[in-house]
């Protein structure tokens, strides 16, 4: 029964939100309601588990003394912090007059979010404009015609949709034909046609996917026994 | 605060930044707090914004006389957190099925009508305004490129002869496409790093105007 | 750590405290020695392209040097540069100006900070147009840290124009419902009704008490929606159930990133406009007057955007010739 009830939980939940999209009135209307409020319910759980299994590998490593334990006990202590802020403004905004919210201006866990979390995360993806730049001048060829074609398309894109572009071009081309044109026809022409056939490839994809889903025949996200 | 924030947020930033000359102690330090940081914001957030005013105020919701069903949910949620548990970790695949099979039920519905259907229709349908030279070729191109991009991704049968031609014209669209993302890609990385030089540069030190 | 890299380290924190305690501020260079600024860096390109074309590819920390340089010394120099709209942006204000004072917009923020520098000036642009034209705004996130991007959206939006703090009322000119998770279950739910998915607003206040909300159901009651999007759930997800579903007319600002695949949503009236990237931002801060760091970033932007074209360009011309010389 490991395997068998969560596949009829799939198969149930499935039907019900596949059969609402034509008969949005009762059962299934309702149905739909009552699920998609489970969702988010689930979903804050699923997140919980993340953050928790975060901790239990971490504690394990602080404990076993692993070699690099001292960055697991920075995760757990900021983990910790983070937590602390978030609660005692929450209950303390809860039971104010007037009620304010764990995250408003001027709480500790806005100031950790401003200062710590929205520094450090914007900065990690940030890196990723030197990356881009090391990899284009050391990997980015053009060694035949299809990568000659990428290559160029994105010269238009990349100088078009900067100032210079049309710097650069508008003394000789007449209005209208500028690189910020050519850059404007790109994106509404050759990508939206390429784009529309990737898309319409996926959705295709993607429902005969949910369907084996749906029909038990996919059972790969159920994992091993 | 402020100051001390700003030159926390200051030493945070330079201490990511280091791994570009190359991996260190102080990198590696700002990134357990980054991750640390992370889990706990997301831990704290769904709390209050779901568990809080989803389901605690939702089962107390008087007008709702459908309110006590939240409670299947938060069942189906602690199973969820089963899976910390090797020995009864198999109780998580129930919540994990009203997942996917939620999502697959949706998907396959909204997918095909928004990403499959309506587009097909906007390929071929005049849209308006059409009826100029210039209207035809790009309509015209759009529905080309779209027709041989697809060609292109059908693998059931041999690119050769008409079906080839097609399926290499499709190949010429997508890589303009692939050419037009990458150049996005680079103005989005580059903004990226914009930003964060802002701050160090204006809020911090305060050089720019 | 080496000796060398100490003193590397030692110096550049002592430049650093110079920069912070000692120098004059802030610093701009005049037009004359912008130029001469970037004719140096064109030096400094040709003297790569030259030891490229010698079979000495620079090592990329240099790379790294080079793509900073071109990013923070732009931010110094004063450069008037034409800015073209595209017909996506100027769609999206056509939407936003013909709504009429008193008219309902949903703004969902569905982007976290490292997204913030190509989507918060739009949101800043936004919400000074929406106060400045008397708009009543509603503000979501199917993304937890959106609602307080929109809080520093509107403190950004006070701080440029004082004037609105005062005129400006929560709960009856804007108000913040807060983040929702389930990613388009929160959106197939609030076709049914806000309240489903909100019961109160970001402060606990019941959905019912609050004064804007009154005659607020779903988005049939919605006159326009703007989307903030840096991935999923985004615009696709809005396109897909508010949109197709519920017929409500939408505008999108997306990280460049994820704009180039909104672009089928477009053409197919799906989407009613697009604001894609850093360079759409400072087409919309541009478009309502109200110019921020968009606009302000567009030099750097650019300087990036030609550094990144020189060294794929000095990269080939090398391939090329090594191609040639080989066979």
């Amino acid at each position: 029964m490991r395997r068998e009830i969560p596949i009829a939980i799939t198969f149930i939940v499935g039907v019900v939100f596949a059969l609402a999209y034509f008969i949005p009135h009762r059962p299934f209307g309702a149905f739909e309601a009552q699920f998609g409020d489970w969702f988010g319910i689930i979903g804050a759980f699923a997140i919980w588990l993340g953050a928790l299994n975060l901790m239990k590998i971490s504690f394990i490593k602080v404990f076993r003394k692993r070699p690099d334990f001292p960055f697991a006990l920075i995760i757990i202590i900021s983990f910790l912090v983070m937590v602390f802020f978030g609660f005692y403004e929450g209950y303390k905004g809860l039971f104010a007059t007037p009620q304010f919210s764990y995250r408003d201006p001027g709480t500790g866990f806005d100031w950790m979010y401003k200062w710590v979390y929205s520094a450090l995360s914007a900065t990690m993806f940030a890196l990723l404009a030197f990356f881009v730049a090391s990899a284009s001048y050391r990997a980015f060829r053009a060694r035949n015609l299809e990568a000659t074609l990428l290559l160029v398309a994105a010269f238009f894109v990349m100088l078009g949709r900067v100032p210079v572009g049309d710097l650069l071009t508008d003394w000789i081309l007449p209005t209208g034909y500028t690189m910020s044109s050519w850059a404007d026809w790109i994106m509404s022409v050759p990508n939206t046609a390429g784009q529309r056939a990737i898309m319409i490839g996926i959705a295709l994809g993607l429902v005969s996917t949910s369907l084996r889903i749906i029909l038990g025949l996919e059972r790969t996200y159920l994992g091993g026994d | 605060m402020e100051t001390f924030g700003i030159w926390l947020a200051a030493l945070l930033t330079i201490g990511i930044i280091s791994f570009l000359y190359k991996d260190n102690v102080l990198y590696k330090a700002c990134e357990a707090i980054f991750v640390g940081v992370s889990a706990g914001y997301w831990f704290v957030t769904y709390y209050w914004d779901n568990l809080y005013r989803k389901f605690y105020l939702g089962i107390n919701d008087t007008s709702n006389p459908e309110r006590y069903f939240l409670w299947i949910a938060f069942f189906l949620g602690v199973l969820m957190l089963t899976r910390l548990f090797e020995k009864i970790g198999w109780l998580s695949r129930w919540p994990l099925a009203f997942v996917v099979g939620a999502t697959a039920g949706l998907y396959m519905m909204i997918y095909f009508v928004s990403n499959a259907f309506v587009q097909v229709g906007a390929t071929i349908k005049p849209p308006p305004g059409f009826g100029t030279w210039q209207s035809y070729i790009t309509y015209g191109l759009i529905a080309l490129g779209t027709f041989c991009g697809l060609v292109y991704f059908f693998f059931s049968k041999e690119h050769k002869g008409a079906f080839g031609v097609a399926a290499k014209l499709g190949i010429w669209f997508l890589m303009v496409t692939f050419g037009a993302s990458f150049g996005y890609t680079v103005m989005s990385r580059m903004s990226l790093m914009l930003g964060r030089l802002d701050f160090l540069f204006g809020t911090w030190l305060g050089m720019i105007k | 750590m080496k000796a060398g890299e100490m003193i590397a380290t030692a110096i550049i924190i002592v430049v650093l405290l110079v920069c912070k305690f000692l120098l004059p501020k802030p610093i701009q260079l005049s037009p004359g020695l912008s130029g001469l600024v970037t004719v140096l860096l064109g030096l400094c390109f040709v003297y790569i392209f030259y030891l490229t074309m010698k079979d000495r590819p620079v090592e990329r920390r240099i790379v790294f040097l080079f793509v900073g340089i071109a990013l923070v010394v732009p931010f110094f120099m004063q450069f008037e540069l034409p800015l073209p709209i595209s017909p996506e942006v100027e769609k999206a204000y056509d939407q936003m100006a013909k709504l009429q004072p008193g008219a309902k917009v949903l703004v969902s923020f569905d982007y976290d900070p490292p997204s913030a520098p190509e989507l918060q000036p739009v949101a800043v642009a936004f919400m000074k147009y929406a106060f400045a034209h008397d708009l009543r705004v509603i503000i979501m996130g199917l993304w937890p840290q959106g609602p307080q991007q929109a809080e520093q959206a509107i403190q950004s939006a006070f701080d440029a124009e004082p004037k609105l703090r005062d005129q400006v009322k929560y709960g009856v000119d804007y108000v913040n419902l807060g983040f929702q998770s389930g990613n388009e279950f929160v959106i197939l739910r609030m076709g049914e009704g806000f309240k489903t998915q909100f019961p109160t607003d970001i402060n606990y206040t019941p959905y019912d008490s609050i004064p804007l909300l009154k005659n607020v159901r779903n988005f049939s009651n919605i006159d326009w929606a703007l989307n903030l999007s840096a991935g999923k759930p985004g615009t696709v997800e809005w396109v897909q159930i508010a949109v197709d579903r519920y017929n409500l007319h939408l505008s999108a600002a997306n990280t460049a990133v994820q704009a180039p695949m909104a672009y089928p949503y477009l053409q197919a009236g799906q989407l009613l406009g697009l604001m894609g990237g850093m360079s759409g931002a400072a087409q919309f801060e541009k478009k309502t007057g109200y110019f921020g760091k968009a606009t302000t970033y567009l030099l750097s932007q650019t300087f990036a955007h030609v550094a990144v074209v020189l060294f794929i360009i000095i990269g080939n011309v090398a391939f090329f010739r090594s191609r040639k010389e080989s066979k």
